[in-house]
């Protein structure tokens, strides 16, 4: 208890010094906390996103389908399981087919795929609605993102070529009727979506689908033969990998701000250590034993951590809860980072990392304070009491 | 060691590493002395006057030889004992003062009485009273550097003595103050040593000091030269 109330007055007693260095560990708490926010923050949303636009409450995946390998798109196609069947007729399910195919905006030739999808589905949040109500001869709708990539806009017209399942070449002119807003590159990027039954007629596979996906919260009968299931943790497992590395980011960031903090602190001891000898010297012929003097420094040490907590807490915590509710608009260059972050990302900050965020600096504080204290073992009373080292 | 022989050193040796070479600081030394004295080692610089009272304070151990101090044998003593036998025992008084900057008067002289784990309600008399022997019991709240040179040696006195322990160590407590500051302190542990029974063992070279000395031991390159009782001068005498 003497140590502790000795500590906290030598702490104080230093002034803004002391404020300083909690101050920088603050700020490598806040920023590593709010760095994790984002990114969770960012994870969360892709995550929603893509099962409010893309993976609903799982799919039913026909066996040859790889989403990696568009080579298996040319086996990928089964007629509907009579169960599979019964979910899409009660609008438990959206079934699809996926074609290769190739289009020719300005002349110039890009491979993508051709998506067949039921226009009257209301289960994936996406504006499918659009295909229904043009009167268009061969409707299409594409994702924002690729209108740009490729320069179509609605009303443009574009030609379409995929192969049949003889293997000949077939093409047709569809009309954009709708250039959908999305944040997820999936149902975006080199995609073509058109009616379910169109596609099916033009790839001559009617009746057919590649994936069926369930509609959120759908309890999901067991897989018909030839189907396979693939859960919500398992669609979402390449987005969860993505986050992880985008964490290494996060983590260098922590490493940086926490080094600094912890360089002041090292650097504040050995000093302290070296103005404070007679100090110690008179610590000692009092009745400390080195120990003593030992978690005295040690303790001054890791109060920084203490009051870094304290401050990151004043001036952290509005300011994280602030972002977390107003967000903050993602810079234009964010398109590329893979994740599908919508205008805004708001941070979600988890309580188990903050508490984990604080108990490494902590840790880490009182280690760095422990080091120079080394000194104070090697160090005579009476040379302290000279001010000498020893 | 008789009951009234609160420190005796036989044969005590101290070596100094010196770089290649080595430095005798105390030669051989056999010295005794009783409760309730006055005595002060004099002598020139070099001569071993601190290196003898680290020692006898259990702050530094002998090369050769054997050191008792209240009945302990400092050699033999570890860490933990030496600083138990310095917190219950011994009190210390530095030329520097070395008060702890951060705490004010009343928290310095507190300090030896927390370690003890003396209960706040007796710790609050004993450092009132201690305060009160050095005339300090207005200056309770001030900080070290609100004091002046006199009356931060008299702080010091008032931490050492609080616990009041039967040996009081004091290296050249004068050296930092004037001659009325000077007097003034000596006074005090004059009167300290008359009224609490504290044995009070000074280094010093000031002819102040030694003034107020009932027993002289001049150490001369770390041997005792002369050792002889005196009248004191200046002081009020025993």
């Amino acid at each position: 208890m003497i140590t502790l109330r000795l500590a906290l007055r030598n702490i104080l007693g230093t002034g803004i010094r002391a404020w300083l260095n909690a101050f920088i560990i603050s700020l490598a708490l806040v920023a590593s906390t709010w760095n994790q926010g984002v990114v969770a923050g960012m994870d969360e949303q892709a995550a929603q996103a893509a099962q409010a636009l893309e993976y609903g409450g799982g799919q039913y995946w026909q066996e040859n389908y790889d989403p990696y390998d568009p080579l298996t798109l040319e086996e990928a196609h089964a007629p509907l399981p009579g169960e599979l069947q019964r979910l899409v007729d009660e609008g438990k399910a959206a079934a699809m087919l996926v074609v290769q195919g190739s289009i020719y905006p300005q002349g110039r030739m890009r491979s993508i795929l051709l998506k067949g999808i039921d226009p009257r589905q209301r289960l994936l949040d996406f504006p499918t609605s659009a295909l229904a109500e043009s009167g268009a001869a061969l409707p299409a709708l594409i994702g924002s993102r690729f209108a740009k990539a490729v320069g179509l806009r609605t009303g443009d017209s574009v030609t379409l070529r995929w192969r049949e399942p003889g293997g000949a070449f077939n093409a047709q002119d569809a009309t954009i009727v709708h250039v959908m807003q999305t944040t997820l590159a999936s149902i975006d990027s080199n995609q073509v979506w058109l009616p379910l039954e169109r596609l099916q007629e033009m790839a001559r596979l009617p009746g057919e689908a590649t994936l069926v996906t369930l509609a959120p919260g759908t309890p999901s009968p067991e897989a018909p033969p030839g189907w396979t299931f693939r859960d919500i943790d398992y669609l979402l497992r390449d987005l969860r990998e993505l986050v992880k590395t985008k964490s290494v980011g996060r983590v260098v960031f922590l490493v940086i701000f926490l080094s600094l903090g912890m360089l002041a602190i090292f650097d504040t001891q050995v000093l302290s250590i070296f103005r404070r000898r007679r100090e110690i010297g008179t610590l000692v012929a009092l009745g400390f034993t080195r120990g003593q003097v030992i978690r005295l420094f040690t303790l001054e040490g890791a109060l920084h951590g203490i009051l870094a907590v304290i401050l990151g807490a004043l001036w952290g915590l509005p300011l994280l809860w602030l972002q977390a509710r107003l967000g903050f608009a993602v810079p234009a260059g964010t398109e590329g980072m893979g994740i599908s972050i919508g205008e805004k990302i708001y941070p979600a900050y988890g309580a188990g990392y903050v508490l984990g965020i604080v108990l490494l600096s902590l840790a880490v504080t009182t280690l760095v304070s422990l080091l120079p204290t080394r000194r104070i073992a090697r160090l005579k009373p009476t040379d302290a009491l000279r001010g000498r080292t020893s | 060691m008789s009951d009234d022989n609160l420190i005796r050193t036989e044969k005590l040796v101290k070596v100094y590493p010196m770089g290649a070479s080595k430095v005798t600081a105390l030669n051989r030394v056999n010295l005794s002395f009783r409760r309730g004295e006055f005595a002060g080692l004099v002598g020139p610089s070099g001569s071993g006057k601190t290196t003898f009272l680290n020692i006898v304070g259990s702050l530094d151990t002998p090369t050769s030889g054997s050191a008792g101090v209240l009945g302990r044998k400092i050699e033999t003593l570890s860490h933990r004992e030496a600083a138990a036998l310095r917190n219950r025992s011994i009190g210390f008084i530095f030329q520097t003062f070395n008060l702890l900057p951060v705490y004010t008067a009343y928290e310095n002289v507190e300090f030896p009485l927390l370690l003890l784990k003396v209960p706040s309600a007796q710790r609050r008399q004993m450092i009132m009273d201690a305060l009160d022997w050095v005339g300090l019991s207005d200056r309770a709240d001030s900080r070290p550097s609100q004091l002046s040179g006199g009356e931060s040696q008299r702080v010091a006195i008032a931490r050492a003595m609080v616990k009041k322990p039967p040996l009081l160590l004091a290296d050249e407590p004068t050296a930092n103050l004037d001659a009325e500051n000077s007097h003034h302190i000596l006074r005090t542990m004059e009167k300290l040593n008359r009224e609490l029974g504290t044995s009070f063992l000074f280094a010093t070279h000031d002819e102040k000091v030694i003034g107020y000395l009932r027993r002289k031991i001049t150490l001369v390159d770390g041997r005792v030269d002369h050792d002889e009782p005196l009248q004191p001068s200046t002081g009020t005498g025993a």
